[in-house]
């Protein structure tokens, strides 16, 4: 999984059946400092976040689609949570 | 999924059973901004009625095959629906 920063919502009226109802954000990966790291992807949300928040993203299809209730869904990348706190160890 | 632009179409006649008539797009992968990032790739359209100029996401990997049927299909890439509208901070409309 993968932590990142929603930085926007997208609209779409025609898209695949599976995209019905399905709320979209897009989000920028971050680094454990909380910067932005290269790149950005779309996810649907599975988590209620809204723009600002810092989610957990799975980007891995087979788990995604266990997550969305689909066996053959399209999908790739899902927002499956959001993070309240990062917190990492400094190496010795 | 990432966003991109239609910028052209692809034929191919001679191609692998269970992709004939599946639409083929020139898309350019756009960065969060809207601005063109990297190379263009060529995606089966998934929705059927994606064209030249619009914006789409497009899903990346062995998901892209999924938006077909048959799905058992050698395709890497494919949109998944066109964008009517990005709400975000860093994007600015018709950067490309």
């Amino acid at each position: 999984m993968i932590i990142g920063k929603v930085i926007g919502n997208l609209h779409s009226t025609i898209n695949h059946p599976f995209y019905d109802g399905k709320k979209l954000l897009m989000v920028e990966k971050i680094g454990t400092n909380e910067k932005p790291i290269s790149g950005y992807l779309v996810a649907v949300d599975h988590a209620g976040a809204g723009i600002g928040e810092t989610v957990l993203i799975l980007d891995e299809g087979t788990g995604a689609r266990q997550v969305l209730e689909s066996s053959d869904g399209p999908v790739r990348s899902v927002i499956v949570g959001i993070v309240d706190e990062i917190s990492e160890t400094k190496a010795p | 999924m990432l966003i991109g632009k239609v910028i052209g179409t692809v034929v191919a006649t001679e191609i692998y059973e269970g992709m004939t008539g599946v639409p083929l797009l020139l898309v350019q992968p756009l960065a969060k901004d809207g601005t063109k990032k990297g190379n263009a790739v060529v995606c089966a359209d998934g929705t059927r009625m994606a064209g030249p100029g619009e914006l789409v996401y497009y899903e990346g990997g062995r998901e892209a095959a999924m938006t077909l049927n048959p799905s058992f299909v050698p395709v890497d890439h494919a949109i998944v629906g066109i964008v009517d509208g990005v709400e975000a901070a860093d994007w600015k409309e018709g950067a490309v």
